[in-house]
């Protein structure tokens, strides 16, 4: 379904399996997985011009399951994965990136990173300006430009 | 619809074009420049939202078969290791790239002379020099004068900070013993003709929200408008007109709406870049000029040359600047000259890169292969993430005819224009040249005490630097323009951007393609009286 703009309810539901495959929960971290409604909930919010790709990554999914992701036992659900990662080419890629890039904007994850919950513009950062007494060997050692005739 | 006839039409408002028409419009002709992309609006710029990172994989894309917006033109690159990037607005690529602002180097321009191989430039750095200064004024570049291996320049702002990047990669180069120095930007480091200082935003090459990035847009054209130049906006030309003396009378262009329209012109002047500026010429077909326009020599569209990447990039211990400052900061030019004890000829520039937002990071990362899935991911990232360094070659690739830019059979863009499309190849010199940047980076950061080395060579989308489709000479058997970047063949048809290189140099080009344009406007302003003969 390439020109779907959504996806079926069996494609969401693999979907959030195999995000949480990607990136489970941590207690360790506090960190919730990429099957976190929340996450979820951005993905399929913001797929955009990504949808058909994912789609497609998503019936390669199945077809290499045979049946829901999540019927799956752990150990077959792992040899699935790996073979998607290993075949599926652009559309797998993409929705790797998909999960990801919902992932790594989430407060809960970008806090437990030590990250800012702000976008870049208009605050910035600060730099330190370094040592740049790190270059006095390279002005010491001198050189000199290729000479054209 | 017939428009006024214009004195100059400038094609592409980009570096060159801006450049161009900036220089003459003191002259008071009437000059006007069509852009086929619309003016930016900084506050829909990435950095301006929390999705900053995600906006690269789509509509921020580099890439103008990614990007699809109505400005951009497909382009086939599907022949070639090295993807067509750019950036189609007013300020073209400018609007999109890393503001390193290194100077090709005299020695560049005498290859031939030099070391036998390519052509020699019809002229030298020195013709240069004055352009590159004003250049430098215009854009407002930051840097630290005196690299005793680079050119002479004098930024009129101080270098960026080194932060936290630049003293581990300064560190191992002392400690090998290899030449570093702070890079020339475009990025203002203080507030500067009306633009303000770079605040960190992070992530330079989609655009500034803060305009600390030089693009045309913010720096000459508010100047060249202000001096008379009219500009109008989302106007693609289809072709270049010629009369039965084989001079160009105007262009044939798709306005805002669409309509079709035919501009008069005295004079044409092309800034499309090296794809889109022999595109353009290949698609201005006539009954004189059935090969396509100033094609005599048969070369427009050949030797286009990339730059082909070599980078490597790996993991230390300590925090590094990530996504907190300007993508560059530091380069090298310890490989830039010829030495055939490595096996090539010509050399490499280095860009030292500071590191990678989260996003970036954790789809790179995973995608070759260092972060896993499951349990361990969060461990891995947490070890990868604001921890990256990197080491990019910018390796010279000499000019062969058959990389070229042709017109694809059945590829158009949204006006039905047949779209451009690349067959190009790596070089065995260029190969070599890259295994030795290689080798050389991976000597760096392990002196950083960098680990988990990832390499990208070449950069697959990696093809900013569109040079050598229209290249520039004194004999019309073997160059598009002369030495001034007139067209041989068509005596009011002029070339500014950087199809005209003869070479590409080892470093990033829009400094030395805007000097060019400077140094072509001045050329024309010298020779107003008899421009044509």
């Amino acid at each position: 379904m390439p020109d779907s703009t959504e996806l079926t309810a069996a494609q969401r539901a693999d979907l959030r399996t195999v995000a949480a495959m990607i990136i489970p929960d941590s207690s360790e971290y506090k960190v919730p997985g990429a099957d976190d409604p929340a996450i979820q909930a951005d993905m399929l919010a913001t797929l955009g011009r990504d949808t058909a790709q994912v789609a497609r990554a998503l019936d390669h999914l199945a077809k290499l399951a045979g049946k829901p992701l999540a019927e799956l036992d752990e150990v077959k659900r792992d040899a699935v994965a790996q073979e998607f990662r290993a075949t599926g080419g652009a559309p797998a890629a993409t929705l790797v990136r998909v999960v990801l890039q919902c992932y790594y904007r989430d407060d809960r994850v970008l806090r437990s990173l030590g990250l800012e919950l702000r976008a870049p513009f208009p605050k910035g950062h600060v730099l330190p300006d370094g040592d740049w007494s790190l270059l006095d060997p390279v002005k010491a050692r001198g050189g000199e430009l290729r000479r054209a005739p | 619809m017939k428009n006024d006839p214009v004195d100059v039409l400038i094609i592409g408002a980009g570096a060159s074009g801006a450049a161009v028409a900036w220089s003459l419009a003191d002259t008071k002709m009437h000059i006007l420049c069509l852009d086929q992309g619309g003016w930016m609006n900084p506050s829909e710029y990435p950095s301006t939202g929390r999705d900053w990172e995600a906006k690269f994989y789509g509509e921020w894309s580099s890439s103008p078969n990614v990007r699809k917006r109505p400005e951009d033109y497909p382009i086939n690159d599907d022949n070639s290791p090295i993807k067509v990037v750019n950036y189609n607005a007013v300020g073209g690529s400018t609007v999109m790239y890393t503001a390193h602002w290194p100077r090709l180097h005299p020695s560049d321009f005498k290859v031939k002379t030099l070391d036998g191989v390519a052509d020699d430039w019809p002229i030298d750095y020195d013709s240069l020099t004055p352009f590159f200064e004003e250049n430098d004024r215009m854009m407002g570049t930051s840097g630290l004068s005196g690299d005793p291996l680079s050119p002479l320049s004098h930024p009129p702002m101080p270098p960026q900070p080194l932060g936290l990047s630049g003293p581990l990669i300064g560190r191992a180069m002392n400690k090998l013993g290899w030449h570093w120095w702070p890079s020339d930007t475009t990025v203002a480091t203080m507030d500067y003709e009306g633009r303000a200082r770079c605040i960190n935003l992070g992530h330079c090459t989609p655009a500034c929200a803060q305009g600390a990035k030089a693009s045309t847009d913010i720096t000459y054209w508010p100047h060249a408008i202000r001096a008379g130049v009219e500009l109008k906006t989302h106007c693609r030309v289809r072709e270049i007109l010629t009369n039965d003396e084989g001079m160009a009378t105007g262009v044939v262009y798709y306005d805002k709406d669409g309509v079709e329209q035919f501009q008069p012109a005295e004079v044409v002047i092309v800034a499309c870049n090296g794809v889109g500026t022999p595109r353009l010429l290949l698609n201005s077909v006539s009954g004189k000029f059935p090969n396509g326009l100033a094609n005599s020599s048969g070369l427009v569209g050949k030797n286009l040359m990339f730059h082909p990447y070599a980078q490597i990039y790996g993991y230390v211990a300590e925090p590094t600047d990530s996504n907190r400052a300007p993508p560059t900061c530091l380069w090298s030019k310890e490989w830039y000259d010829t030495d055939l004890s490595r096996g090539f000829v010509r050399g490499y520039g280095v860009q030292f890169v500071r590191g990678a937002g989260p996003v970036f990071e954790a789809v790179v990362s995973e995608q070759k292969g260092i972060l896993p899935w499951g349990k361990d991911h969060h461990r891995v990232f947490r070890r990868l993430n604001g921890h990256r360094l990197g080491f990019s070659a910018i390796c010279e690739d000499l000019p062969e005819e058959h990389n070229r830019v042709t017109l694809d059979p059945d590829l158009k863009d949204g006006h039905g224009i047949p779209a451009p499309k690349i067959d190009y190849t790596i070089s065995e010199n260029s190969r070599k040249m890259m295994d030795h940047a290689l080798a050389r980076g991976r000597e760096v950061l392990e002196a950083a005490g960098a680990t988990d080395l990832c390499i990208n060579s070449p950069i697959p989308w990696g093809g900013w630097h569109l040079l050598g489709t229209a290249r520039m000479g004194t004999d019309p058997d073997r160059s598009v323009v002369n030495e001034w970047g007139r067209s041989h063949d068509v005596k009011n048809l002029f070339i500014v951007d950087g199809s005209i290189f003869v070479t590409s140099g080892g470093v990033n080009p829009t400094s030395t393609i805007q000097a060019l344009a400077l140094y072509i406007a001045d050329q024309m302003k010298q020779r107003l009286a008899n421009l044509f003969d």
